[in-house]
């Protein structure tokens, strides 16, 4: 009864206003809004660029609405053999972006789990000044050593093959440390657990660390994924044979070689932009869950 | 089951650091031992040292008459409980109890059975799917000692189970390792820095200082005859009053009083005098009384109250009954068989 009486009162005393404006609401959304605008803006354009057809935008410029080549577009890009060969379409080069990505990410991920177990739980001399040379490999770009490497690659025969596009960009500091960190975290206690209960090195490597560090490398996939998704100057460099190309460097090729007339083909330019911009996302979006308790929360 | 030997081991580290100092204790089968000290003492290096974590440095360790210095943990057939349970999380409570049964090869059938039986022991029948993370703290401990259980082990390896709980939980924790203990008859070595703990559990206790064993015995033994100062000092609670007192003849000498030098015999010089607060019995007026004491503020404990007050420049606590009223003025009669003397260089005792 009380309750009620009071809720009456309270009612009685401060009849129904209109809501007040918080402006300190309005403020921060009108921030993430142009935040997103200016992100998402590009991106739309290129997308309804995409659809118009070249004669257009040679005309125009950027469209700012869809046009109606939309379906052509995207077919001549996907399915179409072009380039000197007419053997290299969007489907072949997302092949190619897609094995030099999951080829990249997961070597990446191998060799860093691999090089951090041994330099967290292995005493053996030099191993910290191991961690060390690593450590300082991250602040070289790969630009920095992109000659040498290119010298390597190339005496080994291994241009224009997967191999030579994928191998020496998995060397990772970036990877060793993440993985370096997680390890130190893992309790003591759970080796010397482990240990009594009779597993070797290898066994708990797999049976303990690998489960343990399940957010760590989703974390590491997403970020590697993309990174190796849109690798451009090491493709361009190590491949020549149309038949390696991946999407990012197709792109380039597109303005370069299909240029059916005068006009060079932008529309198609733009929507292999788009195309290469959906399986990062997918991987993103799939794995974000994972990604923010990687980076944020370890799981033990 | 098997019977332990720790025989003149110690452990010094790398920079001459020792941390265990020559520690003999032989274990008899189904025997538990508590190793009980301060922090620093030693003790969970010389657990650890048993478990094969640690490597020896010098002496011999023998479980079931087989030396294990050399021996990899996994054979040395012992199993370990940790501090903070170190329970595999992303394995359920099933896997956890039989990843070491597996890795040892061991039938389906059998590690069915063992970890059956272990659940059903330890009520955690529920909870054999769930993962570490979705139990109390209480049920991980138990989780922890079923691991323990299933694997059968000559020996069981405890390194302060219990710190991790709550006050409330750690009793009844206690009871239960104690009962389990005794229904499975498996040695074991107990280490806590607890003296409550080692207390109530031990069969027989180790008091461990700096690396080195200060006593060794029953837990009352320890409580009524405490070989130094430091056991005295440790075991009980309150701590044992220790009073700065004169030998002269066969009398103590405590500031004005005198006390009977018990079993010390005659002789001179400075020492220790160590007496139990509930050793202390507050006389009536009139009675006679051997030691007077100022109240300083009295402490209710429920059961009983402790009295702290001083004689002379010293801290006296003294245990009385809940409803003895207890004026400005404490006078107190002891028994003099209930008298300590410590050496007051070395801390040794006297009597």
């Amino acid at each position: 009864m009380s309750v009620i009486e009071a809720e009456g009162t309270a009612e009685e005393r401060a009849p129904r206003r209109a809501p007040k404006i918080s402006w300190q609401a309005v403020g921060d959304h009108a921030i993430l809004i142009v935040g997103a605008l200016f992100m998402l803006v590009p991106v739309l354009l290129a997308f309804f660029t995409s659809t118009h057809d070249p004669v257009t935008i040679h005309r125009e410029g950027l469209q700012f609405a869809p046009g109606d080549h939309m379906v052509e577009t995207y077919r001549t890009v996907m399915f179409e053999g072009t380039g000197f060969t007419g053997e290299v379409h969007g489907v072949s080069m997302m092949v190619n972006s897609l094995i030099l990505g999951l080829g990249f990410a997961i070597g990446k991920i191998v060799i860093s789990m691999l090089a951090a177990y041994a330099i967290v739980y292995f005493r053996f001399p030099f191993a910290t000044l191991a961690f060390w040379a690593i450590f300082t490999t991250l602040l070289l770009p790969l630009e920095v050593r992109i000659l040498p490497s290119y010298e390597i690659i190339h005496s080994m025969g291994l241009t224009n093959t997967y191999t030579g596009l994928i191998v020496p960009l998995i060397a990772s500091a970036t990877g060793t440390f993440f993985f370096r960190q997680f390890y130190k975290s893992v309790p003591d206690e759970l080796l010397e657990a482990a240990r009594i209960d009779g597993a070797g090195p290898v066994k708990f490597f797999i049976d303990i660390l690998v489960p343990l560090s399940q957010t760590m490398i989703a974390a590491i996939f997403i970020i590697m994924f993309v990174f190796g998704w849109n690798q451009y100057l090491w493709p361009t460099l190590i491949t020549t044979d149309e038949s390696y190309f991946t999407l990012v460097r197709g792109i380039k090729q597109i303005l370069q070689v299909w240029v059916g007339s005068n006009i060079p083909e932008y529309g198609q330019a733009m929507a292999l932009a788009i195309l290469a911009m959906i399986p990062p996302v997918i991987v993103v979006v799939v794995f974000q869950r994972w990604f923010i308790k990687g980076l944020t929360e370890s799981d033990k | 089951m098997a019977s332990v030997t720790i025989e003149r081991v110690s452990k010094v580290y790398g920079g001459g650091v020792s941390a265990v100092d020559d520690v003999t204790i032989r274990i008899a089968d189904g025997e538990l031992i508590v190793l009980v000290g301060p922090s620093g003492c030693g003790k969970s290096t010389l657990l650890r040292m048993v478990a094969g974590l640690e490597t020896i440095s010098e002496g011999e360790i023998r479980i079931a008459d087989r030396v294990v210095n050399e021996i990899d943990p996994a054979d040395r057939d012992i199993a370990m409980v940790f501090q903070n349970y170190a329970l595999y999380p992303h394995m359920t409570v099933r896997n956890n109890m039989a990843y070491g049964l597996k890795n040892r090869r061991m039938g389906r059938e059998e590690i069915e059975r063992r970890v059956g039986e272990a659940a059903r022991m330890l009520q955690l029948g529920e909870l054999l799917d769930r993962k570490p993370r979705q139990l109390s703290g209480g049920q991980r401990q138990r989780v922890a000692m079923g691991r323990a259980i299933v694997r059968e082990p000559a020996c069981f390896l405890f390194d302060e189970p219990l710190s991790n709980l709550d006050a409330k939980l750690r009793v009844e924790m206690r009871g239960e390792i104690k009962q389990l203990q005794r229904r499975l008859g498996t040695t074991s070595i107990y280490v806590t820095h607890d003296q409550l703990e080692a207390m109530t559990l031990a069969d027989r206790l180790v008091v461990l200082n700096k690396g080195r064993i200060e006593q060794m015995g029953a837990p009352l033994e320890v409580y009524r005859r405490p070989a130094s100062t430091f056991v005295a000092g440790f075991i009980g609670s309150p701590a044992m009053n220790l009073l700065r007192a004169e030998h002269a003849g066969d009398a103590i000498r405590v500031g004005d009083a005198r006390l009977p030098a018990n079993g010390a015999g005659a002789g001179s010089g400075p020492v220790l005098l160590g007496i139990r607060a509930e050793d202390m019995v507050p006389v009536t007026n009139g009675d006679a009384a051997d030691l007077t004491l100022a109240t300083a503020y009295v402490e209710e404990l429920g059961a009983e109250r402790l009295v702290h007050a001083r004689h002379g420049e010293q801290a006296v606590i003294v245990s009385v009954d809940a409803d003895q009223p207890v004026g400005e003025e404490l006078r107190v009669r002891i028994d003099p068989a209930r008298l300590h003397l410590f050496d007051a260089g070395h801390g040794r005792r006297l009597a």
